[in-house]
């Protein structure tokens, strides 16, 4: 097997330094919805100023470079021991260029890394195996502090919201979870649903959803509309971008189901900030291709 | 745009009103979660003895803190080797983990202004009819555009805190924010958070 620690390193930097299209596309045009001169509007266009800055310079969109989640789609016979070896050496050479702000403090003594490793979850990496004739692909996504921490998980029903266990009561604590975030998560933001599975794979199942493509709906005609439903109703709020007001707060809704227990109805929201940092790489034979 | 000038007045703090676009020019620090907690535990109440160069330190920072400005900001560095310092990114971070402690440090230092992201709650509010002092909200993930702004990195203090959490003392040009606090009790975010709760329980309402 190829060592592939420099291409990962390219990967690292593409998604921290610059924004996939479908993002910037959306940015660029809840600019147009805010009225001139309002702070709304202000903040989108310093967004966008800051996208093309740091395009240009090679330099991280957001100081925070967020939680490294990787998804790892191996063709089957390769050795998945060697790639986690040679995705932690490109994060670590990644941050030593200041692609990647040293991001991995130790909870029990409070020390920072230095390098973004941290224990075996820093970077988290998830691997699926694939038949051996299909490409190595490799997805990244950075996931913000600050919007990670006005994600919230309810346990339905839920009486205080009156929400059953249902797409009606699901709507009702994604409402909510919206509204709690105010401007907190840097809004405009993109909301990850996941309804079911225990609190552990809810969580994950609603960051999953987030590496589809802006606009992407659900298979599932009820979850499809359910999605556009609450962007639309999240945006009547008001909170706009930054929580300065506006017309802008949800630029798009995901949703994804899992099976639950009898017992549990959980409904995980995952609060993606504007700096929606996704890319994937795909890697068959000699050729790498960057997304 | 008005553009403000750090150290700042108390008649230009209380000329500020919520909502106004301004710009900062100056020298400020960046101080975080870690650097709140040393202030408060060290020198405020003083539940913890000063230990290594804490005094020094601490007589560093106060006359830098005088009417001037704390930013809530964890910037990404380099030249960590050479100690030629340069902020690469460096956009502001979520505030309100610091509403325990902001108005006391604000009081204890006499500074003038806050800079971050999210608002504050309350107590942070009192504070600045108090003092008095304003919040500035950055623009949250626009780490490479603010970073322009900085001029220069003239010294850090307590960088054992790691990189994110030292006392980064900048020399700012024109830094774009929005005061979403003031000095006589306003505050953006309790109207939105209000005028945002109305419009919610209406779609509750709903079927
Ligand atoms: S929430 Fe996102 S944009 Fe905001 S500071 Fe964190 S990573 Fe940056």
């Amino acid at each position: 097997m190829r060592n592939l620690t420099q291409e990962i390193l390219e990967l690292i930097r593409r998604t921290s330094t610059d924004l996939p299209n479908d993002v910037e596309t959306r940015l660029r045009a809840a600019v147009e919805k805010e009225a001139p001169g309002s702070a709304a509007r202000g903040a989108l266009e310093t967004i966008v100023k800051n996208i093309e800055l740091s395009r240009k310079n090679s330099t991280p969109l957001c100081q925070d470079t967020g939680t490294p989640i990787f998804y790892v789609h191996y063709p089957e016979g390769m050795s998945t021991r060697a790639l986690k070896k040679q995705i932690r050496e490109a994060m670590a050479e990644a941050t030593r260029r200041s692609y990647m702000r040293p991001n991995a403090v130790d909870a029990i003594y409070d020390k920072n890394s230095g390098n973004n490793l941290g224990g075996d979850e820093f970077p988290y990496i998830h691997f699926d195996e694939v038949d051996a004739d299909q490409p190595l692909t490799i997805e990244l996504m950075l996931k913000g502090g600050g919007c990670e921490n006005v994600g919230i998980q309810y346990s339905l029903p839920n009486s205080q919201l009156g929400a059953g266990r249902d797409l009606k009561g699901v709507r009702k604590v994604v409402l909510d979870a919206v509204q709690k975030a105010q401007g907190q998560g840097c809004a405009p933001g993109i909301l990850g649903v996941a309804i079911g599975g225990d609190r552990g794979s809810s969580y994950y199942a609603s960051k999953e959803v987030l590496f589809s493509k802006m606009g992407t709906r659900n298979e599932d005609p009820q979850l499809a509309e359910l999605e556009e439903r609450l962007t639309d109703e999240a945006n009547q709020m008001g909170i706009g971008p930054m929580g300065f007001g506006g017309e802008t707060t949800v630029l798009d809704t995901k949703i994804t189901g899992l099976h639950r227990l009898p017992a549990s109805y959980f409904v995980s929201v995952s609060y993606m900030c504007w700096a929606y940092r996704r890319r994937k790489m795909t890697v068959s034979g000699e050729e790498v291709i960057y997304d | 745009m008005r553009e403000i000038t750090i150290p700042i007045s108390d008649e230009t703090i209380r000329s500020l009103k919520v909502g106004e676009p301004v710009t900062l020019t100056g020298v400020m620090m960046t101080g975080r979660d870690a650097v709140h907690k040393w202030m408060i535990d060290t020198f405020i109440k003083q539940t913890r003895q000063p230990q290594g160069d804490d005094l020094e330190v601490y007589a560093a920072i106060k006359p830098l803190l005088d009417h001037g400005v704390i930013y809530h900001c964890g910037p990404v560095v380099a030249g960590l080797d050479t100690k030629e310092y340069k902020f690469v990114a460096a956009g502001p971070t979520t505030s309100i983990r610091e509403e325990p402690y902001q108005a006391d440090v604000m009081k204890h230092f006499n500074a003038r202004g806050v800079i971050g992201k999210g608002g504050m709650g309350p107590k942070t509010l009192a504070g600045c009819q108090e003092v008095p002092f304003v919040y500035f909200h950055a623009i949250g993930g626009a780490a490479s555009y603010i970073a322009q702004s900085v001029q220069k990195v003239l010294g850090v203090y307590k960088l054992d805190f790691g990189v994110p959490e030292a006392m980064w003392v900048i020399e700012v040009k024109e830094f774009p924010v929005v005061v979403t606090m003031d000095s006589h009790g306003g505050s953006q975010h309790a109207v939105i958070d209000e005028k945002s709760r109305k419009v919610f329980e209406e779609l509750l309402a709903k079927a």
